[in-house]
């Protein structure tokens, strides 16, 4: 009998289903992984040492690139760090925008988690519905911050500015016709305010859509279901948070259990799976798009009523506006110091996380007192994740790899930092 | 929040006794420090013990106190800081330990009490040089493969030793001396404790 040995595996990092960068060295025995050895940090720009060579406003475009995917969630947690070390408080229009951007975010992030996902597990056309909704979202974000993905828009005491009244509108060609493009710029005509609350109002819907296509579907079920199963005491013990927890059975979000900004406000509900596998989680990804949808309403309905200042006016910390810095001099010197040397935080150190799509995404700081940080240490959800891949896909077939790596919702940014 | 902090302390001071060597409550936020020796044993109570019941460790990170202050400082110099999260007891704490050779920095690893801990503990490797005898696979984890040095440490510049290129005429990637120029934009300056203290403002 000839002798039988494992069969060695490289997967990635140019592999399509490897959402990026992710190089896995994979055993097999057969078409079974015996070990997956991931190997990550292609993707390394050592962010935390370039924050400590930044000032304090510098790192914030930084954040954005962390996980590309879900930019604005990133910049929350680190202005809330800064702004707890501060002490500064936020005005509350300026926490109800963060908490409706935030939720606007989660929706954007699993949308594309589920186009990718059923583009990993075939099926093709998820990408194409996620990418069309996205692209309404993507809007919201340039309408405030002017750019489609790294937006910049969160600012240590507060939000960049106020969101505007009127929207972009889209212009004929010779690709595009009126009468192709007014459908468009009838739901663009008012303010963005106005642009999100007809979006939330359809996005159930689009939901359903998607769920018919998905849910119930013979082939998605026999890919997912039973697929890297987590026990909630393994969850745990792997450091798992937000849907791979929630998924494993544990009620656990932050946003519940330690609210910041105005999530104690709201209302919404925090779905959790049963069994841990990757169908589990799957529905608790869909679920909590209704639940931001939810957010997001009541985030709308409270901004329409309540204006007010969205920036801090602490000109320690914020800028002043520029009127008044042209005809007053002690508003000149502020801007001077703070575009010139920034902010000095006192010293101390602060660890703040807010519930990112992914998971707990957390800002670890130390201040010296200096005009930039000593330490910035990021602690991304999806580096904890993709640390339990070799005990996920232990024993399942290689093609469940790809399943896995789906669900685990990886984005390499992050990861790699 | 102040009344889970404060039994938070109390169960600490309970169990751990003296072998905190000093607990620390500032913005809301419980930090123990700990001896190099007691680190096992205490990492394990705040796993085990039932008024304590750390489940997870959301993360670990090293630190490099070289040049806090921007003086250079006295004393040990690396550290490794890890946050314990509580589920069921919905509570947060930090824990430092400062490892006792600073040239041959070392701390034992928690890999058994959380397993999550393999990759933070291989990522504080790689960066800053701190070892964790008891770790399975000490391997370097966000660097290249064969890079030199520790590149979080404060002593390392932030543009590098060596840079890659394409060699036309080797016809491979090959590293060099790193050509940039290092330049400051803004210095770091650290003033006095009510510089910018923005109750003055």
């Amino acid at each position: 009998m000839p002798e039988l040995r494992n069969f060695t595996l490289n997967f990635g990092p140019q592999h399509p289903a490897a959402h990026g960068v992710l190089r896995m060295v994979l055993e097999l025995d057969g078409e079974v992984v015996m070990r997956a050895d991931p190997h990550i940090g292609l993707l390394h720009r050592a962010t935390e040492k370039l924050a400590e060579n930044k000032t304090w406003i510098q790192s914030v475009p930084y954040m954005d690139r962390l996980d590309y995917m879900s930019m604005m969630c990133n910049e929350h947690a680190y202005c809330m760090a800064i702004e707890r070390l501060l002490n500064v408080e936020v005005p509350i229009r300026a926490q109800y925008i963060r908490v409706m951007f935030d939720e606007i975010t989660r929706i954007l992030n699993h949308l594309l988690w589920i186009g990718c996902h059923g583009l990993d597990v075939g099926a093709m056309t998820m990408v194409l519905y996620a990418f069309r909704e996205r692209e309404d979202l993507v809007d919201a974000y340039e309408a405030v911050s002017g750019a489609r993905m790294h937006a910049a828009y969160y600012r240590p005491g507060g939000v960049y500015r106020d969101l505007p009244d009127r929207m972009a509108q889209y212009k004929e060609s010779k690709w595009k016709s009126a009468a192709q493009i007014k459908p468009f710029n009838d739901v663009r005509s008012g303010s963005l305010l106005d642009f999100l609350d007809d979006f939330v109002s359809r996005f159930p819907k689009l939901l359903d859509e998607y769920e018919t296509l998905l849910t119930d579907n013979r082939i998605w079920k026999q890919r997912l279901v039973n697929v890297g199963i987590v026990s909630p005491e393994r969850a745990l013990q792997r450091g798992f948070t937000g849907p791979m927890l929630r998924g494993s059975g544990v009620a656990w979000d932050l946003r519940k259990k330690q609210p910041y900004e105005v999530y104690d406000r709201v209302d919404f509900d925090i779905p959790v799976g049963v069994t841990g596998d990757s169908y589990d989680r799957y529905l608790v990804r869909m679920e909590e798009m209704r639940q931001s949808n939810r957010i997001v309403k009541q985030c709308i309905d409270w901004l329409r009523q309540n204006p007010g200042p969205v920036m801090s006016d602490n000109h320690k910390v914020a800028p002043p506006d520029r009127e008044a810095m042209k005809s007053n001099m002690e508003e000149l010197i502020h801007h001077f110091k703070l575009c010139a040397e920034g902010m000095h935080v006192p010293e101390g150190e602060v660890y703040s996380a807010v519930e990112h799509p992914k998971g707990e995404f957390g800002i670890y700081v130390i201040s010296d007192g200096a005009n930039k940080p000593y330490r910035l240490k990021i602690r991304p959800p999806g580096y904890v994740h993709l640390s339990a891949m070799d005990e996920m896909v232990r024993g399942h077939m290689l093609a469940d790899v790809v399943t896995i790596i789906g669900s685990q919702d990886v984005v390499f940014g992050e990861i790699d930092r | 929040m102040f009344a889970t902090l404060e039994a938070l302390s109390q169960n600490l001071q309970k169990h751990l006794g003296d072998r905190v060597k000093s607990l620390k409550v500032a913005l809301g936020e419980v930090t123990i420090e700990v001896d190099a020796a007691d680190y096992l044993t205490v990492m394990q109570t705040l796993h085990d013990e039932p008024e304590l019941c750390f489940e997870e460790l959301i993360d670990l990170c090293g630190v490099d106190y070289w040049s806090y202050g921007n003086v250079r400082r006295e004393g040990r110099r690396f550290a490794a800081v890890s946050h314990l999260l509580s589920i069921s007891r919905n509570w947060r704490l930090r824990v430092r330990c400062f490892a006792p050779d600073d040239d041959f920095p070392s701390l034992p690893s928690v890999t058994s009490v959380w397993n999550s801990v393999n990759w933070f503990e291989r990522e504080a490797f790689d960066l800053f040089g701190i070892v964790f005898p008891g770790h399975e696979d000490l391997r370097r984890i966000l660097t290249d493969y064969g890079f030199i040095g520790h590149p979080f440490r404060k002593d390392f510049p932030v543009s590098g030793y060596v840079e890659m290129r394409y060699d036309p005429e080797q016809q491979r990637v090959i590293y060099q001396p790193v050509t940039i120029e290092p330049r400051e934009i803004t210095p770091r300056i650290v003033r006095e404790a009510t510089y910018g203290n923005v109750d003055n403002a």
